[in-house]
């Protein structure tokens, strides 16, 4: 069996899944369910000074997909609201019972050197692994200073986390807030400031609905409501992107990325890994479905590892990354085009409308004799585009068949219709 | 009509556990299993299972109004498509039609969608605080419509609806036809199909006279001097004979005609019960009848076939209900002669063992006897020809004993229209008759409308 063991960033742990910093690993006796249950490492939930946070009721909503399963989830809820000293202590004794996983601490005090200063020691005693600077909190925090209004300006970035790596010798994680133009922007300060990895992405803003009968969006607390950080399955495309972004960018190459965001598989870790991530965090799927579903993400995981060959992450991370450009490097020449198994069509005919109505009028609607109707693509008029296979409903129905045209590899750069080519 | 089973005994069951056992045979839909089967819908584009529908509802349409939590939105696009959408949703035998065309309805996609339950759901929990259909301003027209079943009802909605005044001749006290009359109880229970016609009439312009019967109180001449256009839906009134000596003795009659008393007794306890009986014929007509004398305490119910269950007109789905009653489904075998007791009534049937032979239905030459309080006969429904028998009406141009239309409703006679089961157009499906009330009432306004402008 393939071995699941990493080191990150200097921190070793049984396997690269981790919780997230967040409301399940907000006390000792969550974390201690989800270590027995096999999280690899936790980042416990954020501690600030105290006096501690205060959170409302409610606090959660979520953007649900036609059979009530939750596609995306949202929450208003702060930092810890327990002292600092009961969550420190906490964490000595869970790290102590738990030597072998991963212990990170999440933290956000203000943005003052002393407030640092004084904080990093206390968390150094607790014997935790490393910390996690939470620059991306996008609710409350940031109306106070903290959390995204620090991680959308990189000098306040490298700034604190170049006060973390003078006064402690943990590893420092810095967590980057996607609520930015450019994600690299924010990665080069912390790289600049002497972080030892990134990790990302926190949540987004977001208001998931709105409650049409009492004109409030949700979550409701009393007659009003307020955007919160989304995340779940929705986000997993943003961060997967983002995650490409740092790992192709030749001013941070070599910093390790902790990924986050709408990961719920080992199928979705695995792509997280590909794009050059060295561990993953988890949260939101561990708050629908409980702690075990890391049974499945650790052996489905290693069992697909098996099957490729990879004996440990490190093998396959960043695999993807290379074949990750910019448009302007891509095969202006390249052409697929869709082809419908007849066989295994169930004639709903959602390929031909999508195709008629919005794009390329390339899926012909054969009417048959038994009041059916065949649905074949009109090569010349095919132009590769994946709309027909993407509404298919039908897994494998509708294949993209690239095309021997002969024509070799040519990029916009080098386009003849390009008026700004690259000479020669 | 049941004095001739007055011999019999009354089911053991007493009236609440029998009530128990007609309840509904396919529960409605929750609000959540709604929501659920809602979900498993494709949207498909020209889709099957409109293709597959006689009244052509829109049903993608409909179960994504569901999906989106407008169930009002819902019932009226199947509403707007089939009037009678309600009660359809329950007799409809979906399994050949729309659930049959559905693209899921395959192996690899597991099931069709449930289409008449979620038509069903729609229809009952859409609560229209008015009408939800206006009538267009009143055109000085009159209708007649001459029966008022699913194709007469359709036809004066849809008349009304375009301004005209209609009047339907039914000659039972109650409106709805096999709805009200001929459906087996756990299909539609309760008062439904009263319920659909009062919310049907809601829109105005339609006034029903009872106990008119064309042939007798009516005739077509009159009519048609009287209206500027006719619609004849007056079904299949006659129930086809046996052709054997002694069909009149006491124990033997038409199964529609005992569903009738009991969809209409208030108290099942008090129906005749034959604990042995025999049920003639192959539709669903016949599995209604077997099914329902087996509800009632029946121990010995066995359907008799003379061909083979493939050529049942009683789809796999009906036949399955019947086994599932412990109804003993016989097949190959042809009634031959009515057996009698001592005191004149009926005591059981002789049947002829049959084959088929180069495609022909043949005695083999053998028979058997089946013992049998009572026998129901649903060989198949016939034209009463009765109702022609005024000079224009015999006029009308036939097509077996049935009225010829053509693809737009025209009967022979210029202002006549015809639609439903007495017309030979499509299967004998309620669904049918309500496309055909439709379709004729379109035709009807179309032509109308057009002589208006002429003039």
């Amino acid at each position: 069996m393939a071995d699941l063991s990493i080191e990150f960033a200097g921190i070793k742990a049984p396997n690269p899944f981790w919780l997230a910093s967040a409301p399940p690993t907000d006390k000792a006796y969550n974390v201690v369910r989800a270590f027995e249950a096999g999280w690899g490492g936790v980042v416990w939930k954020t501690l600030g000074e105290d006096p501690a946070a205060v959170n409302v009721s409610s606090r959660y909503s979520a953007h649900f997909g036609a059979n009530r399963e939750v596609l995306g989830f949202n929450n208003i809820e702060l930092i810890t609201d327990r002292s600092l000293e009961i969550n420190l202590r906490e964490i000595t004794q869970v790290k102590q019972a738990w030597p072998d996983r991963a212990l990170i601490v999440s933290l956000m005090v203000p943005c003052v050197e002393e407030s640092w200063k004084t904080i990093l020691p206390l968390v150094a005693a607790t014997g935790c692994d490393g910390i996690e600077l939470n620059f991306g909190c996008p609710h409350g925090m940031p109306e106070r200073g903290m959390g995204a209004a620090v991680g959308q300006v990189p000098e306040y970035v490298e700034r604190v986390t170049r006060w973390c790596k003078t006064y402690s010798s943990l590893p420092v994680i810095v967590k980057l807030t996607p609520n930015i133009t450019d994600i690299r922007t924010a990665a080069r300060a912390a790289y600049r400031g002497g972080a030892d990895a990134v990790s990302l992405i926190n949540t987004i803003n977001s208001i998931t609905s709105v409650d049409l009968e009492r004109m409030v969006a949700n979550p409701i607390v009393g007659s009003q409501s307020t955007h919160g950080g989304y995340c779940g399955s929705a986000v997993k495309p943003i961060a997967l992107n983002m995650v490409a972004e740092i790992a192709r960018d030749p001013e941070t190459r070599g910093l390790p990325i902790c990924g986050i965001g709408g990961i719920g598989s080992w199928r979705d870790a695995a792509e997280f890994v590909a794009l050059g991530c060295g561990a993953v965090q988890v949260c939101t799927a561990a708050m629908l479905h409980g702690f075990r579903i890391v049974e499945q993400m650790q052996d489905g995981l290693s069992r697909w590892m098996d099957s490729q060959g990879y004996q440990r992450l490190a093998d396959f991370s960043g695999k993807a990354v290379g074949n990750t450009t910019d448009w302007k490097y891509l095969d202006i020449n390249y052409q697929v085009i869709a082809r419908i198994d007849q066989d295994a069509c169930i004639g709903c005919g959602r390929c031909h409308i999508a195709c008629e109505d919005t794009s390329h009028q390339a899926i012909a609607s054969l009417a048959q004799a038994d009041g059916t109707h065949r649905y074949e693509v009109i090569d010349e008029e095919c132009v590769g585009c994946n709309l027909c296979q993407i509404t298919c409903p039908v897994q494998d129905c509708i294949e993209m068949l690239a095309q021997d045209n002969g024509k070799p590899f040519l990029d916009w750069q080098h386009d003849p219709r390009n008026p700004y080519r690259i000479a020669g | 009509m049941i004095d001739t089973l007055s011999h019999l005994p009354r089911p053991h069951a007493g009236a609440v556990e029998l009530a128990d056992r007609f309840g509904d045979l396919a529960p409605p839909l929750t609000a959540r299993q709604a929501a659920l089967e809602s979900a498993r819908c494709l949207y498909c584009y020209d889709a099957p299972c409109v293709n597959a529908c006689p009244s052509e509802i829109d049903i993608p349409s409909f179960i994504r109004s569901i999906q989106q939590e407008n169930v009002q939105g819902a019932a009226q696009t199947i509403l707007s498509a089939n009037i009678l959408g309600g009660s359809c949703a329950r007799v409809c035998p979906t399994e050949v039609l729309c659930q049959q065309a559905c693209v899921r309805n395959n192996a690899e996609e597991c099931a069709p969608v449930l289409i008449g339950l979620l038509q069903r759901h729609a229809i009952d929990n859409a609560q229209f605080g008015e009408h939800p259909f206006q009538r267009a301003p009143a055109s000085g027209k009159r209708i007649a419509v001459v029966g008022a079943g699913p194709a007469g009802l359709s036809c004066a909605h849809r008349l009304a609806l375009y301004g005209h005044e209609v009047v339907i001749f039914e000659a039972r006290e109650k409106a709805g036809g096999l709805n009200e009359y001929g459906i087996a109880a756990y299909k539609l229970v309760d008062d439904f199909a009263q319920r659909e016609v009062e919310f049907l009439l809601q829109i105005g312009g339609i006034e029903i006279r009872h106990g008119h019967r064309l042939g007798v109180e009516l005739s077509l001449s009159l009519l048609r001097q009287q209206f500027d256009a006719v619609f004849l839906a007056i079904g299949l009134a006659a129930s086809k004979r046996l052709g054997l000596a002694d069909e009149q003795a006491p124990g033997l009659l038409a199964a529609t005609d005992y569903i009738r008393e009991l969809r209409q007794a208030d108290d099942l306890s008090q129906l005749p019960l034959a604990e042995r009986c025999i049920v003639l014929g192959a539709g669903n007509t016949a599995i209604d009848m077997a099914v329902q004398m087996s509800k009632l305490g029946a121990h010995d119910v066995n359907l008799v076939y003379r061909r083979g269950f493939a050529e049942m007109g009683a789809t796999e789905h009906e036949q399955a209900i019947a086994k599932a009653n412990q109804v003993r489904l016989l097949t190959w075998a042809q009634p031959q002669e009515v057996l009698l007791d001592d005191q004149g009534r009926v005591r059981g049937m002789r049947f002829a063992r049959t084959q088929q032979v180069d495609g022909r239905l043949q005695s083999t030459g053998e028979s058997f006897e089946l013992t049998a309080d009572a026998i129901f006969s649903a060989i198949g429904q016939a034209f009463d020809a009765s109702a022609l028998v005024d000079p224009l009406a015999r006029e009308l141009k036939r097509e077996g004993e049935r009225i010829w239309v053509d693809a737009t409703l025209r009967t022979s006679l210029p202002g006549v229209y015809a639609g439903g089961d007495c017309t030979a157009l499509g299967q004998d499906l309620t669904v049918q008759a309500v496309q055909h009330g439709k379709l004729a009432a379109e035709a009807i306004h179309s032509h109308l409308m057009s002589n208006v402008e002429a003039a």
